[in-house]
C-alpha cells in the first residue's frame, strides 16, 4: 500500500488527489510530493485538494495534509479541502490550529564569539567556584562553633557510620596501591641509581618521597576518587528527590547534619589511611630493595634512620587533614549543586573529583613552597 | 475506525501475578473493547498498576493469556512484540520524561527512533503533538525539571501519542492535580480518544474522570474484576467492596 499524490492542472486550477495510506512510514515520500506540489503554487489561483482516497490516516498523515494546506493559503491560493469523513475533519481541525511560530531554534553565534563566551564562562565559573568554597567553609566553621557549644546536637553516629564507610573499607585498597606505588619507585631507583653506584641513596629517595609526597597525594587522590564521589552522588540524589528542602522545612540544618559528619569523618580518616598508606609503601620500597636490589632489610632500616627525621613525616601528615577538607568540601558543594536531571548528577559527580583532585595537588605545591621558605 | 464496536483490543484471561509469596492477581479476566475508554479502579495496592505493568510486559506473570490485537504475546517472535509494542502508548504515573532531554526531544524520541522523518517535519509534528495536549510551542526548548505537574502528565501524554498508538496506558492520569486541572485532562482525553480513535486503559482514583469520560469500569478487588459495565452497573453492583467506593462518603 503505497502513499501518492496526483495532481492535475487545468484553467490555473490545481486539483490533488491525495491516495493510499497517509502514514509514518510513508512520510518521507509523503513530505517531497507535498514540497513538490505546493511549487507548482506560482500560476494557479485555486486548489482542490480531494483527500477521499485516503485509505490510511495518521496524525503525520495529517499533519502533512494540513501544512499542503497552510502552505497553499499562504501563497494567496483558495484552498479547499474535500472528502474527509466526520472524524478525519476533526483530526485535521485540530492539528491545523497548531501554533509553530517559536518553532525556530536560538539564532547561532559566531564560532569565534561562541568559544569567547565559553572560555568567560569558565573563568567566571572558576570565581564562583572559589566563592562556594569559601562559603561552606565559613557554613561549616559556624555549624562546627555551633556544635562545640551544644555538644548534644552533635551527631556521633553518623560521623563513626562514615568513618567506617571512608576509612576503614578504604584501608586494604589504600595499602594495596600504596605498597605497590612504594615497590614501583624502589625499583626504579635501584635501577638506574644502580648505573653509578649509589644503590643506598635509593632508600634515602624512597624514605623522603614517600613520607613527605607521595604518601600523602596518593591516598588523597584515592580518596577523592572514591569516597568524594560518593559524597558527591549521595548528597545529588537527596537534592533531587526534594530530601535537602525536606530538611530545610523542619528547621534542621542541611550542612549540620549531612555535610559536616560527613567532611569531619574524612578529616580524621584521610590522616590515618596516610599514616598507613605511607607505612605500605615503606614496607614495599624496602621489600624490593632487599629482593631486586640486595640491600638487607638491616641496612635498609639504618640508613632510613640517617635519612629522614620526625620531620620529613610530619611535613607529610600535617597536610593530610587540609586535603581531607578540601575534597570534602567540593564533593558536598558539588553535591548541592544538582538540579534536576539525571544528566546534572553525572556532570556534577565528575566536576567533584576533577576538581578535588585539582585542588589537592595545587595545595600539594603551596605547601611546598611554604616548607622549603621556612627551611624544613 | 473508532466505531465502539465489540472488537477486543485487550483479552486477558486467568491471569496470576505474584510477588514471591503474595499473589497479587489471582485469575482475573477481562476484555477492553476497541475505542472505548475503560477505567479501572481498586483499592490503594490491589493491583491496579501491577496489572498494566504485566499487560505492557514489565511483569512477568505465573500463569493467564493477554492477548493484544488478537496477538497472544507469549507465543509471538520479537520482531512482532515490538510491532504490538509501537502499537501503544504509556503515560507513567511520574511522567518518566527523559530529564537530561528538552520537552521537545523527549516527545521526537520515538519518532527518532523507529520512524525516518526529516527534522523540519520531526520539529512541525512534536510542535501539533504539544499542541493537541494543550500546551504553547514556548514548552518545546524547557527541561523536564522546569515544569509543573500538570505540565509534566501533559508532555507524557503527548509523548505517550508521538507514534499514534491506537491503545493508549494512563496510569492515575489526574493524580496530584487540581480539580480543574483534572477536568481539563479529562476532556483532553476525551477529544483526543475522539479525534484519534484511541483505546484507553486509564487506571484511575479520580471519581470525577470516572462518571465523566469514562464509558466502561472495572473495579479489582481480592485480585479479580468483580464488576465491569457502565456507571451504572457499578452503582447498582452489590459487591461490598464497589458499594463501599461509589456509595461512600467521597461518592455523589
Amino acid at each position: 500500500m503505497e502513499a501518492d499524490l496526483k495532481s492535475t492542472m487545468s484553467d490555473r486550477r490545481l486539483a490533488l488527489a491525495a491516495v493510499g495510506a497517509w502514514v509514518a512510514p510513508h512520510a518521507g515520500d509523503l513530505e517531497a510530493l507535498i514540497d513538490r506540489a505546493s511549487r507548482t503554487g506560482r500560476e494557479v489561483e485555486a486548489v482542490d485538494i480531494d483527500a477521499a482516497a485516503i485509505d490510511r490516516l495518521d496524525t503525520i498523515g495529517a499533519w502533512l495534509l494540513a501544512r499542503l494546506v497552510r502552505t497553499f493559503t499562504e501563497q494567496g491560493c483558495d484552498t479547499r479541502l474535500l472528502g474527509l469523513s466526520e472524524q478525519r475533519r476533526r483530526l485535521l481541525d485540530e492539528i491545523g490550529r497548531a501554533n509553530l511560530e517559536p518553532a525556530s531554534r536560538p539564532a547561532r553565534d559566531h564560532p569565534i564569539r561562541a568559544a569567547l563566551v565559553v572560555v568567560g564562562r569558565s573563568v567566571a565559573g572558576l570565581g564562583w567556584d572559589l566563592l562556594h568554597f569559601m562559603q561552606m567553609l565559613g557554613e561549616l566553621s559556624a555549624v562546627l562553633m555551633r556544635v562545640l557549644v551544644r555538644p548534644r546536637r552533635f551527631r556521633f553516629t553518623s560521623v563513626v557510620h562514615h568513618l567506617d564507610r571512608v576509612g576503614w573499607r578504604a584501608v586494604p585498597i589504600m595499602v594495596l596501591i600504596t605498597f605497590l606505588i612504594g615497590s614501583i619507585i624502589a625499583q626504579q631507583g635501584i635501577f638506574h641509581f644502580r648505573r653509578f653506584g649509589a644503590d643506598l641513596y635509593v632508600v634515602d629517595m624512597v624514605g623522603i618521597l614517600i613520607l613527605r609526597e607521595i604518601g600523602v597525594l596518593i591516598v588523597t587522590i584515592m580518596v577523592a576518587g572514591r569516597s568524594g564521589s560518593a559524597y558527591t552522588a549521595e548528597l545529588g540524589a537527596m537534592k533531587m528527590r526534594e530530601e535537602v528542602d525536606a530538611l530545610r522545612t523542619m528547621g534542621i540544618d542541611p550542612v549540620e547534619v549531612l555535610i559536616l559528619p560527613r567532611i569531619l569523618a574524612l578529616v580524621i580518616a584521610v590522616p590515618l589511611l596516610s599514616f598507613l598508606g605511607s607505612m605500605a609503601a615503606l614496607y614495599g620500597g624496602g621489600l624490593v630493595c632487599w629482593l631486586y636490589g640486595g640491600i638487607s632489610p638491616d641496612n635498609f632500616l639504618t640508613r632510613l634512620k640517617e635519612a629522614i627525621s620526625l620531620d620529613t613525616f610530619e611535613v607529610g601528615i600535617i597536610k593530610a587533614p587540609f586535603m581531607a577538607l578540601i575534597i570534602g568540601i567540593v564533593a558536598c558543594v558539588e553535591g548541592l549543586k544538582v538540579q534536576g536531571s539525571a544528566e546534572s548528577l553525572g556532570s556534577q559527580t565528575t566536576a567533584s573529583v576533577v576538581k578535588s583532585i585539582f585542588a589537592v595537588i595545587v595545595l600539594d605545591g603551596l605547601f611546598a613552597i611554604f616548607f622549603a621558605s621556612i627551611g624544613k | 475506525m473508532a466505531a465502539t464496536g465489540n472488537e477486543v483490543a485487550i483479552r486477558v484471561r486467568d491471569l496470576v501475578v505474584g510477588f514471591g509469596d503474595t499473589t497479587v492477581l489471582d485469575h482475573l479476566s477481562i476484555d477492553v473493547f476497541r475505542g472505548e475508554i475503560l477505567g479501572f479502579v481498586g483499592g490503594s495496592g490491589a493491583g491496579k498498576s501491577v496489572l498494566m505493568r504485566t499487560i505492557i510486559g514489565l511483569l512477568p506473570k505465573r500463569a493467564g493469556t493477554i492477548e493484544v490485537f488478537g496477538v497472544d504475546l507469549d507465543r509471538v517472535t520479537d520482531t512482532e512484540r515490538r510491532e504490538t509494542e509501537r502499537r501503544w502508548g504509556i503515560l507513567f504515573q511520574q511522567g518518566a520524561l527523559f530529564s537530561s532531554l528538552t520537552v521537545r526531544q523527549n516527545i521526537q524520541f520515538p519518532m527518532r527512533e523507529f520512524l525516518d522523518l526529516s527534522d523540519r517535519l520531526l520539529d512541525e509534528v512534536a510542535m501539533v503533538k504539544l499542541d493537541m495536549v494543550g500546551l504553547g510551542p514556548d514548552v518545546g526548548d524547557k527541561f523536564p525539571s522546569e515544569l509543573s505537574g500538570g505540565m509534566t502528565k501533559r508532555v507524557a501524554l503527548a509523548r505517550a501519542l508521538a507514534l499514534d498508538p491506537e491503545i493508549v496506558f494512563l496510569d492515575e492520569p489526574t493524580s496530584g492535580l487540581d480539580p480543574i486541572g483534572a477536568g481539563e485532562f479529562d476532556d483532553l482525553i476525551r477529544t483526543l480518544q475522539r479525534t484519534l480513535g484511541l483505546t484507553v486503559f486509564m487506571v484511575t482514583h479520580d471519581l470525577d474522570s470516572l462518571n465523566t469520560v469514562c464509558d466502561r469500569i472495572a473495579a479489582l478487588s481480592d485480585g479479580q474484576v468483580v464488576a465491569a459495565g457502565p456507571m451504572t452497573a457499578m452503582l447498582a453492583s452489590e459487591h461490598p467492596w464497589v458499594r463501599a467506593y461509589f456509595h461512600g462518603k467521597r461518592a455523589r
